[in-house]
């Protein structure tokens, strides 16, 4: 309970993250598509201009610039890292920014949330978050005829002029809780609640599960020796890892910026 | 008054003042600000939410369906989350034998096909031009009277044999029933498309004699070599090999495998794998004989499979007392490392390397077919690829390449033919499959529409059954021609698709989660199993089962072909046929043998020796007698692309993507949007240059270019990609749709339009890997 700053005394907090292994993500692109199934994503006819598109979950090609046939690439899937910040010099980014407290880092679980309804577009927060996480709806969704009649009920669906974000499945968590008290449990098992991207990936390559807890697989998987954050030196502390045997995916991670060979380029 | 200047500005300004003193003081102002923002925020929802008129999505009970995909022949389990009457998500369904849970990004997105504007809102008959979008909703009883006098006006007049079926499949019920309608029809014209299975299949058929699928045991393979098969991009069951692939990745050393990719082009495959080969294009069978040259000399192979179980390593003579050459001999003496390399661009060390890699593995296996495998390719290449599996003894062996049988029968009383049918039926097949000189192949798809383009009247009706010819056979123009030659043609498909677009009568199936049906053995399944599809919602649109529609066909034309159909519906039809299994099925889904093995080598080959066969004998069987002896053996036979390299400097390759599907479903929006910057931009789609290429043809990153092969043009963006070799250039396969809606049509360029049919000499089947190409400025 000692991290419960904001819980309710006796309330079972979590850290909530991700351990995404690299070598056995394939670029497939299933986690986005189960994430924008999942989460009431909308899309447009031409969704090419990826600066205007919109995912929670976006695979990155990255290759390491080297002519054939030395070439290679790795695909980094970046979900919104929940950044933990470490104190109040190093806070979670869009947090520190946001004016109209849409979105908070939540205590109990590690998540940082965002409530679209609070918020106005500034998009302090896009510019704040050093992993282009977070989308600023430039239209109003629209599904073609027929078509809303998959949307999940568990997640509302965004407007024209707010900001959003991977929000870990958040309603999957509450869910899950919902459940577990109903049950009269006040623990969630590690497979209760799982996200979309984590279920759906068929590489396996994604875990998720409470980084605090030694029984859960992201507990041990963080502390690989070829485990690594994104842009670590900006002080951060985001709660999605990755695992990579490559050295130069590893050295990518801190955006390195060395010689066309040593670098990384976009695929 | 005199208002002279000075006064009237003073008088307005203190008129503007105190009105806007007045007006900030009067509540009106905010009132009507306050209203504003309220009433916009209660506009949106009601104006700009399409469908939902201001609503959330509705809530309901939560409910979860477990069926199975069909999307592609991959057959994965699905576990369809519902919330009242609406299917609200796919996912993969746990503990399923094929995708344990897993799913793929096509699966993700069924319920952007099940609900979207692209299905067919009912029977459908054209009312203006073909392929002017112009149609006639009518009716079922309609539909299919239309069908019926146009079907029995041609078998009047004695042209039964002149109708042709299309089917995407020829597994499992509804293809059988089909199969079934054209016996009792009369006529020989039942095609599917092909895919490099079918060559597989036929290369088990020849060198081990049985009548079997491939499968592959992939999750006990420790060192893999893939003779350029996009292992995640799509090739066989898309979940099952990337699952296996993570294996092959895991940090568990003693599951760790090696994959060796070879390719000309940095796929995600190549990418992933330890080692990435490029070689020239279509060199492929070349370097498999290469790497059996090394494990030949160097006595690496398995010394009991090929002394005790093959027929034809060494030079022999056969029954009748003829000598011939061994495969050894070949070997040995034609693709010796140096000239391997020399056609393959590939250095000796790494070819003499790679061989003793692969049979020093403890369980090596080497897989076959470009990309996801929808091209059927070379049997001789496969062939050579099998060969090297034959040579490290992996055949029916853990790890290894399965012969999996192919279960045909399915009980159903036989047809009974009346005199119509018996003639029909035994008229020559119009694309020679069966015949002499294919005396192998059961379909040759593309030779259909060649035959319907080159003579008018061969094909008077073609019915298309879970296929999108139009838009997936190669030369697309000379189908576009053909379907001009085709006076009526009848689609059964769920979507409006290219073929369902140019055809003059929709009969729309139900969809794949609308529906009951058997979903046989996913391809490349090293184990039999059996699925069941059950409708996951209510039918969204006015349309019938396939199967029952053409049962009502069959009925209504009387006589012996209404015989043939004794069934009341296909429910009870499925019911029937698959029996006992039924009530597993009903109640698991599946049906599987987990503990199946395959027969020991003793039991294994049917072939003429009872052995393996690098010599295959079968030829002279079937009456496909080879001039010389290296036609009986597995050998390099370049297929060279179409055009003229003078005119046409550089090499053309199709390129498969995972997010992209190229078979005959579209590409879902979702899917669509996760495509990269660099494959499409706008409604152009980029082809993927080696630098060194593009300044040699002085382009660059992002600008358009001409695309020309010998059998069409298209305006292109080029990509500038370090990973695709210098000279080759490569196209993605699924954009240049015509049909479904603008969330897809007019999106890029169709590549199968880009290239032509190349015949594969012993199938017939269509083995083009690329074509001759031009790239010119804009």
């Amino acid at each position: 309970m000692k991290e419960a700053h904001h819980g309710e005394g006796d309330e079972k907090t979590y850290k909530f993250g991700m351990v995404i292994d690299l070598d056995k993500c394939t670029g497939c692109g299933a986690c986005m598509v189960a994430c924008m199934a999942e989460n009431n994503i909308s899309f447009r006819k031409d969704e090419t201009d990826k600066l205007r598109s919109n995912f929670w979950m976006r695979v990155y090609k990255i290759s390491n610039g080297l002519p054939f046939p030395d070439t290679e690439v790795s695909y980094i899937p970046r979900p919104c890292m929940h950044c933990e910040g470490y104190d109040h010099h190093h806070a979670t980014p869009c947090v520190s920014v946001c004016p109209a407290t849409v979105t908070d880092y939540n205590h109990e679980t590690g998540i940082v949330s965002q409530i679209y309804t609070r918020c106005f577009g500034c998009r302090y927060c896009m510019a704040a978050c050093p992993y282009h996480v977070r989308v600023f709806n430039w239209w109003d969704p629209r599904w073609p005829k027929g078509m809303e009649k998959y949307l999940n009920p568990d997640v509302s669906v965004r407007m024209r002029g707010v900001v959003e974000k991977c929000s870990f499945c958040f309603h999957r968590y509450q869910r899950a809780k919902n459940k577990a008290y109903a049950e009269g449990r006040r623990e969630l098992r590690e497979d209760e609640y799982q996200t979309a991207c984590t279920q759906a990936c068929p590489a396996g390559a994604i875990t998720f599960g409470d980084l605090n807890d030694p029984h859960h697989k992201v507990y041990k998987l963080k502390k690989d020796p070829n485990a690594f954050r994104l842009l670590e030196k900006l002080g951060t502390n985001p709660k999605v890892y990755y695992v990579s045997t490559t050295d130069w995916v590893r050295k990518a991670s801190d955006a390195y910026t060395g010689k066309q060979g040593e670098g990384v380029t976009p695929g | 008054m005199k208002l002279d200047r000075r006064t009237f500005i003073e008088l307005s300004v203190g008129f503007s003042v105190g009105a806007g003193t007045g007006i900030l003081l009067s509540p009106v102002n905010w009132k009507l600000m306050d209203d504003m923002t309220i009433w916009s925020q209660e506009l949106w929802p009601r104006y700009q939410l399409g469908g939902l008129k201001g609503q959330l999505p509705q809530r309901g009970e939560v409910t979860h369906v477990d069926s199975v995909c069909t999307l592609c022949p991959g057959g994965c389990g699905i576990t369809v989350r519902k919330v009242g009457d609406r299917a609200t998500k796919i996912e993969g369904r746990a503990g399923y034998p094929v995708n344990d849970g897993g799913i793929c990004i096509l699966g993700a997105a069924g319920l952007q096909l099940l609900y979207g504007p692209w299905r067919v809102p009912g029977p459908l008959r054209r009312a203006g031009q073909r392929g002017a979008g112009q149609w006639e909703q009518v009716s079922w009883e309609e539909a299919i009277a239309e069908a019926v006098k146009k079907l029995a006006a041609l078998r009047g007049e004695g042209n039964a044999h002149t109708v042709a079926c299309m089917l995407g499949s020829d597994r499992g019920t509804v293809p059988q029933l089909f199969a079934r309608f054209m016996k009792a029809f009369g006529s020989p014209n039942l095609m599917r498309t092909a895919t490099a299975e079918d060559t597989y299949e036929l290369t088990l058929g020849l060198m081990q004699g049985v009548t079997s699928s491939v499968g592959y045991d992939l999750e006990r393979a420790n060192f893999i070599l893939s003779f350029g098969s996009g292992l995640i991009e799509g090739w066989g069951s898309p979940v099952r090999v990337i699952k296996a692939h993570s294996i092959w990745r895991s940090a568990n050393v003693k599951e760790r495998a090696t994959v060796v990719q070879i390719e000309p082009r940095l796929s995600n495959t190549a990418a992933k794998a330890d080692r990435w080969y490029p070689i020239n294009p279509g060199t492929e069978g070349a370097l498999a004989l290469g790497l059996a040259h090394v494990i030949i000399k160097e006595s690496l192979y398995d010394d009991n499979f090929i002394r005790n179980h093959t027929f034809g390593f060494e030079n022999g003579t056969d029954a009748t007392g003829k000598g011939y050459m061994g495969f050894k001999r070949l070997v040995l003496t034609k693709y010796t490392p140096e000239a391997v390399s020399r056609m393959t661009g590939l250095s000796s060390s790494k070819i003499i390397n790679l061989a003793r890699a692969f049979a020093r593995a403890k369980y090596p296996l080497a897989v076959w077919g470009r990309g996801k495998g929808t091209m059927p390719g070379s049997v001789y290449e496969c062939m050579a690829v099998h060969a090297l599996n034959a040579l490290v003894g992996n055949i029916n062996r853990p790890g290894g390449v399965w012969a999996r049988p192919k279960v045909a029968t399915q009980g159903w009383p036989e047809v009974s033919q009346d005199a119509t049918a018996w003639t029909g039926y035994g008229m020559p097949r119009l694309d020679g499959a069966g015949t002499k000189r294919y005396p192998l192949t059961g379909h040759r798809p593309e030779r259909l529409f060649q035959m319907a383009s080159e003579k008018p009247g061969a094909v008077e009706a073609l019915l298309v059954h879970e296929a999108d010819p139009y838009y997936t056979t190669l030369d697309s123009q000379a189908v576009a021609r053909a379907f001009e030659n085709i006076p009526f043609v009848v689609s059964f498909s769920s979507y409006m698709d290219e073929t369902a677009h140019h055809a003059d009568l929709i009969l729309p199936n139900h969809h794949y989660l609308e529906r009951w049906e058997d979903c046989p053995t996913p391809v490349g399944l090293q184990k039999p199993l059996l699925g069941l599809l059950r409708p996951v919602v209510a039918p969204q649109f006015d349309t019938k089962h396939a199967g029952d529609t053409l049962m009502t066909i069959a009925r209504a034309l009387g006589g012996t072909i209404a015989n043939a159909f004794p069934w009341e519906d296909y429910e009870g039809l499925l019911k029937e046929t698959l029996a006992d299994q039924w009530d597993t099925l009903e109640e698991t889904g599946y049906v599987e043998q987990a503990g199946y093995t395959p027969p020991a080598w003793e039991q294994a080959f049917g072939t003429p020796s009872g052995k393996f066969e690098f010599y295959v004998s079968a030829f002279d069987q079937v009456g496909m007698t080879m001039r010389k002896d290296v036609g009986y053996l597995p050998h390099y036979e370049p297929v060279k692309p179409e055009g003229d390299a003078a005119l046409y400097p550089l090499v053309l390759i199709p390129t498969d993507l995972m997010r992209l599907a190229d078979g005959p479903v579209g590409n879902p929006p979702f899917c669509t949007k996760t495509l990269e910057e660099t494959e499409l931009k706008g409604n152009d789609l980029f082809v993927e240059v080696n630098p060194e290429t593009a300044a040699d043809h002085g382009l660059s990153e992002g600008q358009y270019a001409t695309l020309e092969t010998p059998k069409d043009t298209a305006k292109v963006l080029v990509h500038l990609f370090e990973g695709i070799m210098p000279g080759v250039i490569g196209i993605p396969k699924g954009l240049g749709h015509t049909g479904y809606d603008d969330y897809l049509a007019g999106k890029g360029v169709n590549a199968n339009s880009l290239l032509g049919v190349v015949e594969d000499p012993i199938s017939g089947l269509c083995a083009t890997w690329g074509i001759r190409a031009k790239l010119t400025r804009v």
